[in-house]
């Protein structure tokens, strides 16, 4: 099982512990029958609203990096990620990449946040919509976990874990944005923090 | 000389000890049914068929075709050949600690697992290139120093380097390893991307030590189950013990006196044989045949007929010689103690040849068997003193692995050594 489902806070903690079973946690579910059957899942999710899978997170030594993932709603209605947080990074973001006036792609917080669709999904990937982590507490490394927690329109959250891995994409510029109050967070970013653009 | 029919060390009132994991158990695309029938009948006819006799394959496309990642054992080893190979060996950066290692290993069967079953790997920037996996298999091994910075009391006596033997030009980029990864598909492209992703997940861990390429027929050249032939022409593996056999089960995942080191584990050795081509074509058929005990043309024994003919060793021909010679590889190589067992998956490598030769041509020998120090080492010790083909072979690379379990879902390949 590597997606977790949740409805309202009241299964906020339920779903942190499903986090746990995320692709690449722990492997206390191997079956000593030796018969390896199919997966059972370890967490049986309420109607599900909205999913969130194939979550992942850029290594970095520090300042700041990007979360990814496929977002579904399962819901007749659209349903609206108006926030982010993480215990890994002092603030998190929405942003968007667009294509600035010199032709670069920059990116910038998402007016309006992200919009996953009335039976639909949406992806975070580089290159586009993605959820941005800035003043990261320590280096992340890959093969890490990092939890985060997303705010919907609804008034619920959507926790879940994303691995880090190693990657050399998602180095959009951030333009003005580097020198904005959004991207700065005070004297005490890690220095250096964010100096991602090329 | 003792003959060994080709099952007997496998006791009748032992039946097969069936560990859950069904190894053809592929699960084919809609078009690529047809196929997997026939290649189920032809490969399951006990202990493989005739070169000839099989019934023709049919054109199919065999992109969708894929086997199982997650299982009590690890895919790849009885797994019916693919065309390709890949081992990669990796060097753990130093000193790092077994938390990361382990974190590198939940990376890795993460990557696996989804590219096996023909999904992209997470941040896979070439994701459609993992849409064919054509039955990749990812296989994993672990090096001494991998056990021992996890879990030294693990670590079974036999996974060392094997001992010299006088046979021996290894050459240090070719030996040894912390970090095996055997990746096999019947579609090189699919070995190429999953190498690739692997790779670019371990190199904040590791650094490559070596990469050695092998290929066989192509998927849909021969008969599934025909036995390969080397570069030398040979047929090469008749007398392995077949996937599905209660020998084949002895062999690779151990019995009483051949313990695994983990249960629904084996062992890996891999020698990379370089076979001389220019001398090889010096010597004319018959002296081929004697080399091997075997007929070139169809791989029968010299007392045969037909390829999985039993060979009589104590047959003479006018003259009062052995029909097989004391010299052949064949005689050399079977042993008298049964228990000296193992169970070959080579590929062929054809590489750069060196400064004035036209051709740089081999075997990657990988052998697999429960303990490597009661079946492996006591035949190449033999075939070190005396084989025939020791005159046109030579081992340039050596290196052993550990080969853990496989893992359930939500596991990781080689979780039993951080418990």
């Amino acid at each position: 099982m590597n997606k977790m489902t949740f409805k309202s806070f009241r299964y906020t903690a339920l779903a942190v512990a499903a986090a746990a079973s995320l692709a690449l946690t722990s492997c206390g579910a191997y079956d000593e029958s030796r018969n390896a059957a199919a997966p059972t899942p370890a967490y049986a999710a309420p109607a599900s609203a909205l999913t969130i899978d194939e979550t992942w997170a850029k290594a970095i030594d520090g300042g700041m990096t990007s979360a990814f993932g496929t977002v579904r709603n399962s819901t007749g209605e659209d349903i609206i990620i108006v926030g982010a947080s993480t215990p890994a990074a002092k603030t998190a973001e929405l942003h968007e990449v667009i294509a600035g006036a010199d032709g670069g792609m920059k990116m910038q917080p998402k007016e309006g946040g992200f919009v996953v669709p009335a039976n639909g999904e949406i992806v975070l990937e580089p290159g586009n919509d993605h959820i941005m982590m800035m003043g990261l507490v320590k280096p992340v490394q890959a093969g890490d976990e990092i939890s985060l927690t997303l705010e919907l329109s609804t008034g619920d959250t959507l926790d879940f874990t994303a691995v880090v891995k190693d990657f050399s994409g998602a180095n959009e510029d951030y333009g003005d944005l580097a020198d904005d109050e959004g991207m700065d967070h005070g004297t005490d970013t890690p220095a250096g923090s964010p100096t991602h653009a090329k | 000389m003792t003959q060994q029919p080709k099952t007997s060390t496998a006791p009748a009132s032992e039946p097969p000890k069936k560990r859950g994991v069904p190894r053809r158990n592929l699960l084919f695309g809609g078009a690529a049914a047809s196929l997997g029938a026939l290649a189920g009948a032809a490969t399951l006819l006990p202990g493989g068929k005739d070169q000839g006799e099989l019934p023709p394959s049919s054109m199919a496309i065999h992109g969708s075709q894929t086997v199982p990642f997650y299982g009590a054992r690890q895919a790849g080893i009885s797994t019916d050949a693919q065309s390709h190979a890949n081992f990669v060996a990796l060097e753990l950066n130093p000193d790092l600690p077994a938390d990361r290692i382990k974190a590198l290993l939940k990376l890795l069967t993460d990557d696996a697992a989804r590219l096996t079953q023909g999904r992209g790997a997470l941040a896979d920037t070439e994701v459609e290139l993992a849409a064919s996996p054509a039955r990749l298999t990812v296989t994993f091994g672990f090096g001494p120093r991998l056990v021992e910075l996890v879990n030294p009391a693990q670590k079974p006596a036999w996974l060392k380097p094997l001992p010299a033997f006088s046979v021996d030009k290894l050459r240090p980029e070719f030996n040894d390893g912390d970090l095996l990864l055997q990746i096999c598909s019947d579609d090189p492209v699919s070995v190429a991307h999953a190498q690739r992703m692997l790779l670019k997940d371990a190199r904040s861990f590791a650094s490559v030590k070596w990469v050695q390429q092998g290929f066989r027929r192509a998927h849909g050249t021969e008969n599934p189950g025909t036995t390969m032939r080397n570069l030398f022409g040979q047929v090469d593996g008749t007398a392995n013990p077949q996937p599905d056999t209660g020998w084949h089960e002895d062999v690779v995942w151990g019995r009483e006196e051949i313990a695994p080191w983990l249960e629904n584990g084996t062992s890996l050795v891999i020698r990379r044989i370089e076979m001389n081509l220019d001398t090889w074509d010096e010597l004319d058929r018959p002296g081929r045949d004697a080399s091997v005990g075997r007929r070139m043309d169809n791989g029968a024994p010299l007392t045969g007929t037909n390829e999985h003919d039993e060979p009589d060793f104590e047959a003479l021909n006018s003259s009062g010689f052995p029909v097989i010679e004391d010299f052949a590889h064949m005689r050399r190589a079977r042993p008298e103690n049964p228990v000296e067992r193992i169970f070959r998956r080579g590929y062929n490598y054809d590489g750069q040849p060196a400064a004035g030769d036209i051709s740089g041509s081999g075997l990657i020998f990988a052998s697999y068997q429960a303990d490597v120090q009661k079946q492996f080492t006591p035949i190449q010790k033999r075939l070190d003193e005396l084989d025939m083909l020791n005159m046109w072979t030579v081992p340039t690379g050596s290196a052993v692995f550990a080969i853990p379990p496989g893992c359930a879902e939500g596991g990781f390949i080689g979780e039993q050594l951080f418990t």
